[in-house]
């Protein structure tokens, strides 16, 4: 198969370190024009005024908050399934961007419904599902550190991420069930957040910085693998080659 | 373009550019952390390699 | 000696029993811990029954939750420590139904007794008479899955320094549908209102619980013990 070649970490060293420029360059493009349209061409909201701005890094973060998880997830199965380290790897790297993601959208999602809630925190699904989401990336993130032989850490924290991404979907059915229970019928204007009318002029910007977003991941991901496959196969010739002063 | 205005974000400064900021905080750790994890691997190896070295003169 | 399926698994649900018999304080531990969580309540918010009887379901469950999740490590923490857990792995019937046996036996000695206690705590917090089956049948279908859940958490952490609160940590988010469903269970019997739905979600996730936990906890195991 054509990417078996790739799965060799000298191979992926090599390959990653051509593209982490490129991808660079891309995301500061990206980010530059998402946030030239988020911050001057979108026209204020009808409800929220300016603050609807804010719609421009929430939502994105929660939606790369998600995307990370399952490629931390798929990443971890392909390891665990075909014991390719690279996956392994890949795993263990990108939680940590994946739990800033959440948490800048945990953040963000406060700082935007303040105007609406009067207060800095409500527990609206959408905030109450990337908290537990978040607990979930912690999880993740202790149980690879409380294991020191790393073919364990790297199994563990694989299977823990497949049993989380089976439950995601049950535990965010079960905080909007939640929410809506508990919701007094006056005041359902806190969730109007998560959906105020996408207008074409609101979608331009809220894609271009999610694709933004997601080629900053793919970076910095590239960037931790490569100190990890270093780390890895520092016993390996090519390694002391590199190194060599 | 009236600048005060830009920046007042119609009274919700304090909530737009807190998000704004949050993010740029965000990317910028990432990428700190990513280049001190590379780094601190490096230098590693480094010392490793002429640990070795001393070792086998 | 029992070589079939059946019979091995009835002999490690007995053995676990036995072993949870002959040390009582294993199994009336957590009991006493719900009793002492569910009575911090009172003395942390005041014993107004109106408040009290509102909070009853959430504090309930919550109780349950955190007894529970106690008593997981000694679930593998024993056989692991003697080597059984090995032994089992190696043994030729399937690990995952040995694994369940050994959920079920924890479960009668820590969800069953939390499940029998549950009515008392229940008086102490007001919850309305009504309130009471749904109670019952919602800790009765939903302790099990806390059982079935956390064993793979406690799968994933043998062994390891920190590991019960590094296992409750794994452990709770997981938990937290459980906890949404059986306490709106009881909050829909205390406020008049149907808890079938509540309920019918709950046993949907006992028998999705049933048949992917085991699975999990013996790959997990296995992880681990290699």
């Amino acid at each position: 198969m054509l990417f078996h070649k790739y799965a060799s970490p000298k191979v992926f060293y090599a390959l990653a370190g051509q593209l982490i420029p490129w991808f660079a360059v891309a995301t500061l493009i990206l980010l530059g024009y998402g946030l030239y349209q988020g911050l001057f061409v979108a026209p204020p909201d009808y409800q929220q005024g300016e603050s609807v701005r804010i719609m421009f890094i929430h939502v994105p973060a929660a939606w790369m908050s998600m995307f990370v998880y399952m490629v931390m997830a798929s990443a971890g199965a392909i390891g665990l399934i075909w014991n390719m380290r690279l996956a392994d790897m890949a795993a263990t790297a990108s939680a940590p961007i994946g739990a800033s993601f959440t948490l800048l959208a945990l953040v963000t999602g406060s700082l935007w419904g303040k105007p609406m809630w009067g207060t800095w925190w409500a527990w609206d699904a959408r905030l109450t599902s990337e908290l537990l989401l978040f607990f979930l990336y912690l999880g993740f993130m202790a149980l690879q550190a409380a294991i020191d032989e790393p073919r364990r850490a790297a199994r563990a924290g694989a299977l823990l991420a497949l049993v989380g991404m089976v439950n995601i979907p049950v535990i965010h059915f079960s905080v909007q069930w939640w929410n809506t229970l508990h919701q007094p019928a006056s005041v359902s204007s806190i969730n109007k957040i998560g959906t105020p009318a996408i207008h074409p002029s609101m979608l331009a910007p809220l894609l271009i910085m999610a694709v933004a977003f997601t080629v900053f991941f793919a970076t910095v991901l590239l960037m931790r693998m490569r100190a990890e496959i270093l780390h890895r196969e520092r016993h390996t010739g090519w390694v002391a080659e590199l190194v060599k002063p | 373009m009236n600048w005060s205005e830009f920046f007042a974000m119609g009274g919700y400064a304090l909530n737009v550019w807190g998000s704004y900021g949050m993010a740029a905080l965000v990317l910028a750790f990432n990428v700190l952390a990513a280049c001190r994890r590379v780094k601190s691997v490096r230098r590693e190896l480094e010392e490793t390699t002429r640990l070795n070295q001393a070792e086998s003169e | 000696m029992a070589t079939s399926l059946v019979g091995t698994v009835w002999c490690v649900f007995r053995r676990d029993l036995l072993l949870a018999v002959r040390k009582p304080a294993d199994v009336a531990t957590p009991l006493v811990f719900f009793a002492i969580v569910v009575s911090l309540f009172p003395l942390g918010v005041g014993p107004e029954p109106a408040v009290l009887r509102t909070l009853a379901p959430g504090v309930l469950w919550v109780a349950a939750l955190l007894a529970t999740m106690l008593s997981l490590s000694r679930l593998f923490a024993a056989d692991y420590a003697d080597g059984t857990l090995e032994q089992l792995a190696l043994s030729p019937q399937p690990l995952t139904a040995l694994v369940l046996a050994k959920v079920l036996a924890h479960w009668v000695t820590t969800g069953l007794p939390l499940l029998l206690l549950s009515p008392l705590l229940a008086i102490q917090l007001y919850l309305p008479v009504e309130a009471f089956g749904s109670l019952l049948l919602a800790l009765l279908l939903g302790t099990p899955v806390l059982s079935l859940i956390g064993s793979i958490g406690a799968g994933l952490t043998l062994g390891l320094r920190g590991g019960g609160v590094l296992l409750s940590l794994l452990v709770l988010p997981l938990y937290t549908p459980i906890l949404i469903f059986g306490a709106g269970a009881v909050t829909a019997s205390a406020t008049g209102l149907d808890p079938e739905a509540y309920l019918s979600l709950l046993g949907a996730f006992l028998a999705v619980a049933l048949g992917f936990a085991p699975w999990a906890t013996a790959a997990a195991l296995r992880i681990s013990l290699d």
